[in-house]
């Protein structure tokens, strides 16, 4: 006699152990007062030029590291090295985003107490890294100038995830004859309401507002920890 | 391309509970896959029949029950679809709407055990 299957109800996200590491790394970091930022994009959107200025015009006033992914070298950290900031990579091998245990095994031994901004790079893909909370306060997302203008329109989930969009390389933005009305219209088609910024890591240009969005959200994360205690 | 490592997760999520059932295999997984978790039908169910070989799922089936976008729309106060994607505005009454109640579930919602 073969018995008929038996139908079980279950209910589980299929991401459930990454999510779980990612709440309790979210709770790491705002026990410890430090403001997590992570950073996707396609390759090549300027993701290290942009974190390389953030963290030289931020060392002076606070305290701040970053940890990179990348498919295979260790080029990014080498070159985010010359901010003086501490940084460690993430070499994902054959994995194509962070998740949450790898930033976990990143962190191991560090004291996040001595820091106020942690930097989290993620591995340059539009795709794959949506599906991943690394337990971070803020996910921005990159655009750079020469890419196009219907980039979200192409990988609405990412931008979905995010919660600023940035858009880089405005010093080409003429020579590439970049649409900006266009860009801004097809974020807010994604994700309405997002926050969205213009800048160029090389000029300086837009930098500032970046800075002044740091601080503020730092002061919120910092009142909102303050009126917990 | 990241359903591989997706399809593995289901994997072992499915066979610790058909262990903690005490079943030797499962015939079915039934999925819930939203739109905006990022990952695409067709690449999962490929990945699958790779990640269940010579595992308790080994031929089994993955069957997916995607599920729409549900938002609020701030001017109805109701629960709304939305046009695509690409437009995340209520498919009544075209208010953008940022709130999304669904649409990122990559949940398993049920399992048929081989007894």
């Amino acid at each position: 006699m073969t018995a008929e299957p038996r139908l079980v109800e279950v209910r589980k996200n299929v991401l459930k152990h990454n999510d779980v590491l990612a709440r309790a790394l979210r709770e790491r970091f705002r026990e410890a007062g430090v403001v997590a930022i992570s950073l996707v994009s396609s390759p090549g959107s300027g993701k290290t030029a942009f974190l390389e200025k953030t963290l030289t015009l931020l060392q002076s006033r606070y305290r701040v590291a970053a940890l990179v992914g990348d498919l295979a070298t260790e080029n990014d950290a080498v070159r985010l090295a010359r901010s003086q900031a501490p940084v460690k990579q993430i070499i994902t091998g054959t994995v194509c985003h962070l998740e949450a245990a790898m930033v976990q095994e990143a962190l191991d031994g560090w004291d996040l107490h001595h820091l106020d901004f942690l930097f989290i790079e993620n591995v340059g893909n539009l795709v794959c890294p949506s599906s991943y909370d690394l337990g971070e306060d803020l996910r921005l997302v990159l655009l750079s100038v020469t890419e196009g203008e219907d980039k979200p329109l192409k990988y609405p989930t990412i931008f979905n995830s995010a919660d600023v969009a940035v858009i880089t390389k405005s010093d080409l933005a003429a020579a590439v004859e970049f649409d900006e009305t266009a860009a801004r219209r097809n974020i807010q088609a994604v994700r309405p309401g997002m926050r969205v910024l213009k800048l160029s890591a090389k000029t300086g240009e837009g930098m500032p507002l970046f800075v002044e969005l740091l601080q503020e959200h730092r002061l919120r994360t910092r009142s909102a920890a303050a009126v917990r205690i | 391309m990241h359903e591989l490592s997706i399809a593995l997760s289901i994997v072992d999520l499915a066979c610790a509970e058909a262990e903690s059932h005490g079943a030797p295999g499962v015939e079915v997984v039934y999925l819930k896959l939203g739109p905006l978790s990022g990952v695409a039908k067709e690449a999962l169910l490929f990945s699958y029949e790779i990640a269940c070989q010579q595992t308790p799922l080994e031929g089994s089936k993955l069957l997916i029950e995607e599920v729409p976008i549900v938002v609020n729309c701030p001017l109805c106060r109701e629960r709304r679809s939305v046009q695509s994607m690409q437009s995340l505005c209520c498919a009544e009454c075209g208010t953008p709407t940022p709130e999304i109640l669904e649409g990122r579930e990559l949940m398993v919602t049920a399992l048929e055990l081989r007894l």
